[in-house]
């Protein structure tokens, strides 16, 4: 398959392109919500129109409702909402929560499928326990109890976490902590006894919680997939994560290049537009070099997971670690360019390293994606 | 089936009945590489055996038409036909300038003749190809350049010195830059053809710091050069080489990616293990970068079939391309250890890896260096202001 978009994908990519710049500009949802100091982490009207034009149920099948497409065009309305850094659960809920919900019990598919597609419902993945992106070890009980399981730990950097209508959880049903099998996901209802939010506004305005578990009593169908045998499962899920956190970043990199290099064509000095000077035009040739070649390996990773291919978690990893490079070094060069305006609220291009800085950690930073690619590749 | 599937089955059963097994295992040095030409040097059957057979069914040019010595595959057949070729592990049959540089020059610029006559010899490996751009005046600068060709009505006589002309010694023939107007930098310029056995053509091979001697200097003393050897027209020779330079530019490009299986990683630790997590980390960074410009190459190549990449595109993968196989070299290095010290040791295979590592230093200078890359993508593909 040609690694470009086929000509539905690029009719999508003009239809969503027009959409979230009108209905999703920096101005009136991203400014707009943070200056009122909402704490929803979105604008829930503007998710109600997602699903009018059909993009919450892209993931999911027609059977269940959905577009029945697949990561190259999920990954095309992420790189949109990453240009316009719209807040918005797409990724949480289309993308994480569609995919492991593709698993669950016809139950618990019918409690939050027909939400998911009228845009009423919003998923968060409950997955870190600590810091950082440590997918290997997962800390949280859930021990048999009743007709079904009772948690018992915590969870951090829950996205949309306090709003969520249901936690996807990842928890320890048997062994220890780093141990590869005896995980199970949950789908856990957000009112269910014993969960505890502590939500906190990050650096990019987005809202996540540490969210507490304190013997949470659930029942047996909100288990997705096999008890113990949920590793699988969750790899799934965050290849479909990553690789729609790195179609994102790379929106919100070209977002940050294109203000960018339109400064640079506008702003004079010495008499002279800064974009002559050829300190300026090297770096920034040297960046778009750096922008197409996340592009790349992004679109590459999106075919590979849309054709099931057995490899393509390395290519994800790839994919996720390049995009983060490439766009921090997008957001840092675009700061200094802008000079003393960049350090200045008022400019947009200080939001998009804030949104660039919290991506790149969503799912595991460059690092975590170095280490992995060199584990995958038998090193 | 469907029709891709049945030309993929095709390929695949054609791969496995003749492509023989020494011409599956990756190339070691420059003895692997086969390079044809009129007193080709073959290393064994096998080599000689591979071109035989892939130029027989125009395989050692896929996407050329068939009247020029091609299969006469489309742009999605040839990409099949390059993954098949690939999953084998099996060696490009042929290398050639003919077949990188000129063959796209004379496919667009060249008459139906020059097609049938020049083509037809390349896609066999009969004629070797260099290519005379450089001057010692005249690097970056290239349009600067003063090598002349003086009108004598039936013929030009040309005189005048180019320099890293790669394996001029070894080539048949030349595809060269000629001054013909003196007054027209620009539109002064024509490109011409030549045997490089025609009196008055000299070559003297340039001893790099690999120690090896890849490129030449080339000496042309009134060397007569028919009227009808001009590709394109008469000062318009600039139009060619710019064109001909993208594809310069794109097979340079291709040294800086890896596959899955490739990895730089991986390579070194089949080579005695990595007990260093900095170098480990180092090594995982590289991948990533040589993993993510693979995907670029691919979508480059596709992109470009079907008009689709931006004309200055290719100018970004030389420079994106070249730093990266820089890079590859550096880490190879200091993988190796002292190992990769050893200059000419049988073991080494003769110092394959240092020199191999000096070798790829010329990478970002050769076909148009980084710098200038960047200026044109700035300029180009940027619109920046003044560039």
């Amino acid at each position: 398959m040609p690694l470009y978009h086929t000509e539905d994908q690029t009719m999508l990519a003009d239809t969503v392109t027009g959409f979230i710049a009108d209905e999703g500009a920096i101005k009136t949802q991203l400014r707009r919500l943070r200056d009122s100091n909402d704490t929803a982490g979105y604008d829930p009207k503007l998710w109600k129109q997602f699903a009018e034009m059909g993009l919450t149920g892209v993931l999911l099948s027609e059977a269940d409702g959905g577009l029945g497409l697949g990561h190259v065009e999920a990954g095309i309305v992420l790189r949109e909402i990453g240009r316009n850094l719209t807040p918005s659960p797409f990724l949480s809920t289309a993308v994480i929560g569609a995919t492991a919900l593709g698993a669950a019990s016809d139950d618990v598919k019918g409690r939050y499928l027909p939400g998911i597609i009228a845009g009423e419902t919003v998923l968060a993945l409950a997955l870190d326990e600590g810091p950082k992106h440590r997918p290997e070890r997962v800390k949280l009980k859930a021990e048999r109890a009743g007709n079904g399981f009772r948690l018992t730990g915590a969870k951090d950097f829950v996205l949309y976490g306090a709003t969520a209508d249901a936690l996807i959880v990842a928890a320890r049903t048997s062994g220890a902590d780093s141990d590869a099998d005896g995980i199970t996901l949950f789908a856990v209802p957000h009112d269910a006894a014993g969960i505890g939010h502590n939500a906190v506004r990050l650096v990019d305005s987005s809202m996540a919680s540490h969210v507490t578990f304190d013997g949470v009593q659930v029942d047996g169908s909100t288990v997705i997939g096999d008890v113990d045998g949920g590793r699988a499962m969750l790899d799934k899920v965050l290849n479909a994560g990553r690789i729609g956190a790195a179609a994102e970043l790379n929106g919100v990199g070209g977002g940050a290049f294109a203000i960018t290099t339109g400064y640079l064509k506008t702003r004079k000095q010495f008499g002279r537009l800064i974009g002559e000077f050829q300190a300026l035009q090297h770096r920034a040739a040297h960046l778009y070099s750096e922008l197409e070649i996340a592009d790349a390996a992004v679109i590459k990773a999106q075919q590979l997971l849309d054709g099931g291919c057995e490899h393509a978690a390395v290519m994800v990893s790839v994919a996720k670690a390049k995009a983060s490079l490439a766009t921090n070094l997008a957001v840092r060069e675009g700061v200094q360019m802008h000079g003393g305006v960049g350090m200045t609220d008022e400019f947009d291009i200080g939001l998009f390293m804030k949104r660039d800085r919290a991506l790149a950690e969503f799912l595991g930073d460059a690092s975590y994606h170095a280490d992995r690619v060199a584990t995958l590749s038998g090193y | 089936m469907s029709e891709t599937d049945t030309f993929r089955a095709e390929i695949r059963a054609w791969l496995d009945g003749n492509c023989p097994p020494e011409m599956r295992l990756p190339v070691a040095d420059e003895d692997d590489v086969c390079w044809g030409g009129r007193n080709p040097k073959f290393k064994n059957e096998a080599q000689k055996l591979w071109l035989d057979r892939c130029a027989a069914k125009g395989y050692t040019v896929p996407d050329w038409p068939v009247a020029y010595g091609g299969a006469g595959m489309t742009p999605a057949q040839a990409k099949i036909w390059r993954e098949e070729l690939g999953r084998i592990g099996g060696r490009s049959p042929l290398s050639s300038f003919g077949i990188w540089m000129l063959g796209p020059a004379l496919l667009k610029f060249g008459t139906e003749e020059q097609k049938v006559h020049y083509l037809n010899p390349i896609a066999r490996g009969e004629v070797r190809w260099c290519q005379g751009y450089s001057e010692p005046g005249s690097g970056s600068d290239l349009v600067s350049l003063q090598t002349y060709g003086d009108d004598q009505g039936d013929h030009w006589v040309v005189s005048g010195q180019k320099i890293w002309t790669s394996y001029a010694d070894k080539a048949d023939w030349i595809f060269c830059l000629v001054r013909t107007d003196k007054t027209n930098k620009y539109q002064g310029i024509s490109f011409l053809l030549f045997d490089m056995t025609t009196p008055g053509v000299t070559t003297k091979p340039i001893k790099l710091i690999s120690g090896n001697s890849p490129f030449c200097e080339t000496f042309f003393d009134n060397v007569p050069v028919p009227k009808h050897q001009i590709v394109g027209e008469l000062n318009r020779g600039w139009d060619v080489a710019k064109y001909l330079l993208g594809h310069e530019r794109e097979m340079i490009s291709g040294a800086g990616g890896a596959d899955r299986l490739n990895t730089i990683g991986a390579m070194a630790h089949r080579h005695g293990g990595i007990d260093n997590p900095v170098l480990r980390a180092e090594l995982a960074l590289f991948d990533i970068d040589a993993l993510a410009y693979g995907a670029m190459g691919e979508k480059f190549l596709d992109e470009a079939k079907v008009g689709k990449a931006h004309p200055a595109q290719p100018n970004m993968m030389k420079y994106a391309g070249t730093e990266l196989n820089k890079r590859r070299h550096e880490l190879l290095m200091a993988a190796g250890g002292s190992t990769a010290l050893e200059w000419d040791s049988a073991e080494t295979r003769g110092g394959a890896a240092p020199r191999g590592w000096l070798r790829t230093k010329a990478n970002s200078i050769e076909g148009g260096t980084s710098e200038v890359m960047l200026n044109v993508v700035a300029k180009r593909i940027l619109d920046l202001p003044g560039a």
